[in-house]
């Protein structure tokens, strides 16, 4: 039997937080009311004419630069023509050939080496309007009474980051999109969140068995709103295509739905847009020349890259916990905790549990540490508590464990008596060998202290008692 | 009493500062020359019976954008079209008190050259009233020269203010692209569309000129633009005026013509002017081929929006496509389905290259070819139309006969340059236009060159049977 390896190309969709849209003065917001953020310009009324938001390309080269890519000299905007009721001029404009970033790569770690994604381009383009179809059973087009047209999101900045075959598991196709979407956050140009919409990625599919040279057949995977969903959509089309190989077929171009339930692809019924998109350079527009003291400003803003500050890491940590911590973006925590005296295996672990949460982190490093180090004597939602407060005021480590700590044997005992007293029948029904009714008697004296003992002093106590 | 047919806008506005005259007696007595002569004419495609400017009246052509005035660009597409927002030429002219009269007719989305390609009947000549106008700003053109308007706004693609301008006796000029604004210019071909001045004199041109030209922050094409200067000069000495073979011996020239272009260059000599021959052999040999792959293909992007969908006319369907397929059969006249097609084609994968993409390489060769010219001359001048106004009918069923009225005025367009056209004589009892050619932003030469001529020529701009 051949070895099949998976061969993954990404296309990824990044919605920008500029305050206004890409070629008007609209806001760049969300709204529940329909058609309240559009001007002639985004309506596309006869003779208005689009102006450039220049946040929104600074925004890409950063972007570009944090990727590694060629920043062109000379960069157009060009028409993408194709008909359809959400794309208010008939065309969208976006960049073909002469985009403003190429030729980039993004390391992502492996615990079996390095990959390295190279980067084709990463180009500015602007959104499609929202078209909500009524009456349907599916909410799509088909079997619609009719359909309405939202332009809220029409003409908001959008970057197009798209990727070599350099990918060749669901695996690294997640981790790719993890740290490209915390690359996104930290560079403060989108929340890049998936649920809505402001992270979506396409990916191209084929498979090869490890000997060959040449690419098979694509296919190209959408409707994946998820990390996980992206992943499990790719490995479920790379099944299907082995199969299809092996079975003697030939796996056909296409485009493909990822179905989470039934955990199957499925061909897109119609055909939405026209293969032939009539590019040419957008006249209305003036080509973008970056200047190069903004590149070097640019360059000078971006943040360390997140292999690399995995690297730095896997030494402290292990390999694991190290892309966790960067890709969550709880690494700064661990940081923070590690700078005032706790060891790395504690400081990550607490600032991916009990502190993921938690944001922004208190201030007061050296109080954080006094009171994580406490913190088996303390409950998860007392810590949080304590660590919300905090923003009112300084985070005092003596005021949050006299209050919430009750750790003492010697306050707890008569407590644990006290329970057990109150509770004959369950006494001697564990007796009789009901070992389950420990965690009763243990939830009621947490109970009594408010949350505020240690469940695993408690539970040693009342073990002893019970004898 | 007023004498519309000569009262210049100048004078107009001397009148209007000295109180000899209010703006609401200036505007009826154009009121009244529009109730006498457009009932033949036909002009105008909606009249303004109110302003809130009292200044020098206006007409603006019916591809300009003007708040709660319907604009149709001569398109049944955009019947009843209000547009919400005004272009930056009406603001512009409405902050210097021009108050205006009305929205004069045109040819179909500017694609013509006589005002028959309008969905609401063609202009006529107020010369020969059996004779068009040209086109397509026929009606701006028309209504000047017939004293039922001071002066007016056209758009220029082709030829379409230099050509008019000359089959009626008026003065026209295109503009340096990116002089003068096109925000809220109904759009046919982007890379060439140009507002410019219609008017009885040179120095009403510049004037004119002056109040809408200049950078706009709403069209990134637009420059800055040097101080427009009022021409006073009597003579030509010290310019240099070149006349390129191939503009002045093209096939098509009528005799007459020919003989009223040559004794406006003998007048050149006479005031002082340096005279010598050039050659242009490119630019007029492909010159007419390029411009009909390069606007074409705009106008195909540019009248994609026309779908029914948020304004304007509408053909109700089942589906969207089939709604827009009726709505667009329904709106556009032949001349824009002709150009849509050629266009789509010319753009298409596969033609882009040979088609577009040459057109543009070709577009650099005139550009140079004109430069080449300009090293050695300040001026260039040829005549603006081949011919005198022709026939009502005449080529309306000759699409390739039309498009050779522009030969002559499209290569300085395709090159970006500004051209001004004057009356310089009479052929067979019509007036015949010289074209006058500058480098970008030669506008002040033009001026100067153009008022200097109209003096020593003494045309009589109002037309003989109006006398």
């Amino acid at each position: 039997m051949a070895e099949w390896e998976p061969v993954v190309g990404l296309e990824i969709h990044v919605q920008l937080k500029t305050r206004t849209k890409m070629f008007c003065r609209c806001a760049n917001a969300y709204a529940t009311e329909p058609n309240t953020h559009t001007c002639p310009v985004c309506l596309a009324f006869p003779g208005a004419l689009p102006t450039p938001n220049e946040t929104a390309i600074e925004w890409t080269l950063k972007l570009g630069l944090a990727l590694g890519c060629d920043i062109a000299p000379r960069a157009l905007f060009h028409r993408k023509h194709y008909p359809y009721p959400d794309l208010p001029k008939g065309y969208q404009i976006s960049q073909y050939d002469e985009p403003l970033c190429v030729n980039g790569s993004f390391v992502v770690p492996g615990d079996d080496g390095d990959l390295e994604v190279g980067i084709v381009r990463a180009h500015l383009e602007e959104d499609a309007a929202k078209t909500i179809h009524v009456g349907g059973a599916t909410g799509r087009i088909v079997g619609a009474a009719h359909s309405n047209i939202d332009f809220n999101r029409g003409g908001t900045p959008l970057v197009e980051i798209v990727t070599r075959p350099d990918i060749h598991s669901p695996e690294q196709a997640r981790r790719f999109l993890q740290l490209l979407r915390q690359t996104i956050v930290e560079l403060g140009i989108s929340d890049a969140e998936m649920e809505k919409g402001q992270l979506r990625a396409d990916a191209n599919v084929s498979v090869r068995e490890r000997s060959e040279a040449g690419y098979r057949t694509r296919t190209e995977l959408k409707n994946m709103n998820s990390f996980s969903h992206i992943a499990r959509g790719i490995d479920a089309e790379v099944r299907r295509q082995i199969a299809t190989w092996e079975s003697g077929g030939q796996v056909v171009q296409q485009t493909l739905d990822y179905e989470v339930k039934s955990d199957t692809v499925t061909p897109r019924r119609r055909k939405e847009e026209a293969d032939d998109y009539r590019y040419f350079p957008e006249p209305d527009l003036v080509p973008i020349e970056p200047d190069a003291d903004l590149l070097e400003r640019l360059r000078a803003e971006l943040p360390e890259s997140p292999g690399t500050r995995i690297r730095a890491l896997v030494a402290d940590v292990g390999f694991d916990q190290a892309v966790d911590l960067v890709a969550t973006g709880n690494e700064h925590k661990a940081r923070l905790l590690v700078e005032n005296g706790l060891d790395w295996p504690t400081a990550a672990n607490v600032a991916m549990n009990q502190l993921a949460a938690i944001d922004p982190l208190p201030e007061n490093g050296p109080a954080l540490v006094a009171i994580i180090e406490q913190r088996d004597a303390i409950t998860r939602e007392a810590l949080m508590a304590s660590f919300a407060d905090s923003a009112a005021g300084p985070l005092d480590a003596e005021a949050v464990l006299a209050e919430q700590v009750v750790a003492d044997t010697s306050e707890l005992e008569p407590l644990v008596e006290r329970v057990l007293a109150d509770s004959p029948g369950q006494v001697a029904a564990y007796k009789g060998g009901k070992q389950g009714l420990l965690g009763y008697f243990v939830g009621q004296v947490m109970k009594e202290t408010q949350g505020k003992a240690d469940p695993r002093v408690v539970n040693e106590l009342v073990r002893t008692k019970l004898g | 009493m007023i004498d519309t047919l000569r009262l210049t806008a100048e004078k107009a506005k001397g009148m209007l500062e000295r109180k000899e005259v209010s703006g609401a007696e200036l505007r009826a007595a154009y009121r009244e020359a529009i109730d006498a002569r457009d009932g033949e004419l036909h002009c105008f495609l909606t009249l303004v019976d109110e302003d809130e400017s009292d200044g020098v009246p206006i007409a603006l052509k019916d591809v300009i954008s003007t708040k709660g005035i319907q604009t149709t660009a001569g398109s049944r597409i955009l019947e009843g079209y209000v547009p919400v927002f005004d272009s930056t030429v009406a603001e512009r002219c409405k902050a210097a008190g021009l108050q205006l009269l009305g929205k004069t007719n045109t040819d179909e989305f500017a694609m013509g050259s006589s005002t028959e390609n309008s969905a609401f009947g063609p202009s006529k000549n107020p010369w020969d009233p059996t004779r068009v106008p040209g086109g397509s700003g026929g009606g701006s053109a028309a209504a000047v020269s017939a004293g039922m308007a001071p002066w007016a706004l056209g758009s220029d693609t082709g030829g379409s203010i230099k050509q008019p301008s000359s089959l009626c006796g008026n003065v026209g000029l295109r503009p340096t692209y990116g002089t003068v604004s096109r925000f809220g210019i109904v759009a046919f071909a982007s890379s060439l569309d140009q507002v410019g001045p219609v008017t009885k004199t040179v120095r009403d041109n510049a004037l004119l000129y002056g109040i809408i030209s200049g950078r706009d922050e709403c069209d990134s094409t637009t420059v800055d633009v040097p101080h427009v200067e009022l021409p006073e000069s009597d003579d030509l000495r010290g310019l240099r005026v070149g006349v390129p073979k191939e503009l002045n011996e093209a096939e098509g020239i009528e005799p007459g013509v020919t003989e009223a272009v040559r004794r406006a260059i003998d007048l050149c000599s006479e005031l002082g002017a340096e005279v010598g021959e050039c050659e242009l052999p490119r630019s007029v040999e492909y010159g007419l081929a390029c411009y009909y792959l390069v606007a074409p293909a705009e106008a195909s992007s540019n009248l994609a929006r026309y779908d029914g969908v948020r304004y304007a006319l509408r053909r109700e369907a089942d589906g969207y496509y089939e709604m827009v397929s009726r709505t667009r059969d329904a709106g556009f006249g032949d001349e824009p389905k002709r150009r849509i097609m050629l266009g789509t084609y010319a753009l298409s994968a596969g033609y882009y290259e040979a088609y577009y993409g040459q057109a543009q390489k070709v577009r650099t060769v005139i550009s140079r070819e004109f430069a080449a010219a300009f090293e050695r001359f300040d001026v260039l001048v040829s005549p603006t139309s081949p011919t005198v106004a022709f026939k009502l009918g005449e080529k309306s069923d000759n699409p390739l006969a039309m498009y050779l009225a522009d030969v002559l005025t499209i290569p300085p367009n395709m090159a970006g340059l500004p051209g001004l056209s004057i009356p310089c004589g009479l052929s067979g009892g019509l007036p015949v236009g010289l074209q006058l050619i500058g480098p970008q932003f030669s506008e002040n030469t033009l001026f100067r060159a153009g008022h200097a001529l109209e003096r020593a020529i003494g045309f009589d701009v109002v037309p003989e049977r109006l006398r």
